[in-house]
């Protein structure tokens, strides 16, 4: 693998769901190319796969066929344990619901990925998760519970959370829909700094073409395909 | 264990006795030998070497007392009362080696001095005769002595507080005519679940006839055992309560942290992190329960007095005798235990299906 080598490559790729004896076919031999670095936005309409696309990216799902690799490793036919420890170094995430632990204050949510791939908190760590809150501008909140923070807060935290490991790509699945336009603007600028800074590749998946357009790249799936890249 | 020291604490563990003598053969078959026992009525039997025998049994493990007694029968008469005794002869300093005598007295002293008899509480009773008093004992050699009742004791064993009069032995000796030898001897060991066992070794060292409590109290015996095995039983319900309402409450965190473990699972927590953490979690709750059940067991024992403080009468409970310990360390494995399928069930949850847009 070489730095010019494509950072995720799908090819083929479908997705069945069984629900009894019938079956809903929902990514139907879907091909995607991703580069490092890129920042790209995923659009469609309701029901057209995105959300199982990402989940197949993140490694929490698995395709029924098709070939799917990420940094020149072939993932299909993966252990589950290997799988995790993949998600665990080399992906993050932000959901649209945030999805913090919200008994853990802001800075133990952040530092939660590097903690459990250890099974212990080292100073380092703790110390990048300051740094990562106070690039998103949580300096003074990283000892608030996670139940304490406002909505835009939240996904910030997230966003800290999915760059803990330092991860080579971010999945973000409707990141700024459940914000209003402010904080979306201020996570989306902040998802861009971070990936001008660091070179991190992000895949947004949105409805909002407002958020599509801060994004180099737009995708846009329909059926279970993609239509245009 | 309490219960079974309470019901037999006042008996002897090992009684020795004679032994029968050797059979006659009379004659040999090919189908068998033919033998005569006469059992004389003529003659006592009695342990003439006894005083021989006594560094022996002392000496076999688990044996914490031996004492010689004479024993036999005759009547107790105060005035115009009259009642029929057994008596007992023993060494003054052995009064309460075997039956607790002198923890025991509800008048007067354990003093066995000759010319004293220690008697039960029932036979006072029956007598009219209060401590100090003086009876006449009349034995079934027909020699009769005149007692100082020195003291009076209640064992709360009928046969013995209604019947019993204990003696110096050597004023014994005098009543029932045995110049030398003693009737039987009685052992009292550190462990009276050992009886039978220590008896086997008594009787192959001696010769002599050795019969363990149990083998003259079966009932008793097989009622004790049926206790323990009920108290085993409740025992053993409680730990299945304990993994029953242990699983519950995790399989029920299970379900309300379905989303929770579901982001644990997406930010990388292996399967494993995921069981480890319930069964941490389900650990703790059996140590704190465990920790705050055997708190409270010790607190609702304390009103209660000691065994030793109460005598015979009191409830056959004993604040030191609660296994917390074992209590504790039992209710912590139930717990694991209680925690592995809730564990997996957790383990199992797809993070997918959990977390919601």
């Amino acid at each position: 693998m070489t730095g010019t080598d494509p950072l995720l490559v799908v090819t083929g790729l479908v997705k069945t769901f069984d629900e009894g004896d019938a079956s809903v076919t929902v990514l139907k031999g879907l091909d995607l190319t991703l580069e490092r670095g890129e920042f790209a936005a995923l659009l469609g309409p309701s029901g057209s796969g995105k959300s199982t696309l990402l989940n197949i990216m993140g490694t929490l799902m698995r395709p029924t066929s098709g070939a799917f690799e990420m940094l020149g490793l072939s993932l299909i036919g993966a252990q589950d344990v290997d799988l995790t420890e993949f998600r665990n170094q080399h992906i993050g995430f932000v959901f649209q619901a945030h999805n913090l632990l919200p008994d853990f204050t802001a800075l133990e949510n952040v530092m939660f990925p590097a903690a459990t791939r250890k099974g212990r908190e080292t100073v380092a760590d703790r110390r990048r998760a300051v740094d990562l809150l106070s690039r998103v501008g949580l300096d003074d909140r990283r000892d608030f519970p996670a139940s304490k923070l406002s909505g835009g807060q939240k996904q910030r935290v997230a966003v800290a959370r999915a760059l803990m490991n330092n991860p080579e790509l971010v999945l973000a699945d409707e990141p700024t829909g459940n914000l209003d336009r402010e904080s979306a603007n201020r996570v989306m600028e902040l998802l861009v700094q971070i990936n001008g800074a660091d070179g991190t590749t992000f895949f947004i998946s949105t409805h909002d073409e407002k958020i599509a357009d801060r994004c180099r790249r737009q995708i846009h799936m329909v059926d279970g395909r993609v239509v245009d890249a | 264990m309490l219960l079974l020291d309470r019901t037999v604490g006042n008996i002897a563990h090992i009684t020795i006795e004679p032994s029968d003598r050797d059979p006659v053969s009379l004659y040999g078959t090919d189908a068998g030998t033919l033998v005569a026992v006469l059992k004389s009525t003529q003659q006592r039997s009695t342990l003439q070497s006894a005083a021989a025998f006594m560094p022996a049994i002392t000496a076999i493990a688990h044996v914490r007392t031996v004492v010689g007694e004479i024993l036999g029968s005759g009547f107790l008469t105060k005035g115009e009362a009259i009642a029929p005794v057994a008596v007992t002869g023993v060494e003054a300093d052995q009064v309460s080696a075997i039956s607790n005598i002198a923890g025991n007295l509800v008048a007067g002293s354990a003093d066995l001095t000759i010319g004293n008899a220690l008697i039960g509480s029932g036979l006072a009773k029956i007598l009219g005769v209060r401590a100090g008093q003086t009876v006449t004992i009349r034995s079934e050699r027909g020699i009769e002595q005149s007692v100082t009742v020195g003291g009076i004791f209640t064992l709360g064993v009928a046969g013995l507080d209604d019947a019993a009069v204990y003696l110096n032995i050597r004023a014994a000796r005098v009543l029932f005519d045995l110049p030398e030898g003693l009737t039987r001897l009685e052992v009292k060991l550190d462990d009276l679940r050992l009886a039978p066992a220590v008896a086997t070794d008594i009787a192959n060292a001696t010769g002599l006839k050795v019969t363990p409590w149990t083998a003259k109290n079966q009932q008793l015996l097989d009622g004790l055992v049926a206790q323990a095995r009920s108290g085993d039983l409740i025992k053993g319900f409680a730990l299945v309560t304990i993994v029953i309402g242990v699983a519950s409450a995790l399989l029920l965190s299970t379900y309300r942290r379905q989303s929770e473990i579901g982001i644990m699972r997406a930010m990388g927590a292996t399967r494993r992190f995921v069981v480890f953490v319930f069964v941490i979690q389900g650990a703790l709750i059996g140590l704190i329960g465990g920790l705050i059940g055997a708190g409270l067991g010790y607190a609702s024992l304390l009103p209660f007095p000691l065994p030793e403080a109460t005598g015979g009468g009191g409830l056959p409970i004993d604040i030191r005798q609660g296994a917390y310990g074992a209590a504790i360390l039992l209710t912590l494995i139930g717990a694991i235990l209680a925690a592995i399928w809730p564990a997996s069930a957790a383990a199992r949850v797809d993070p997918v299906k959990v977390i919601g847009p």
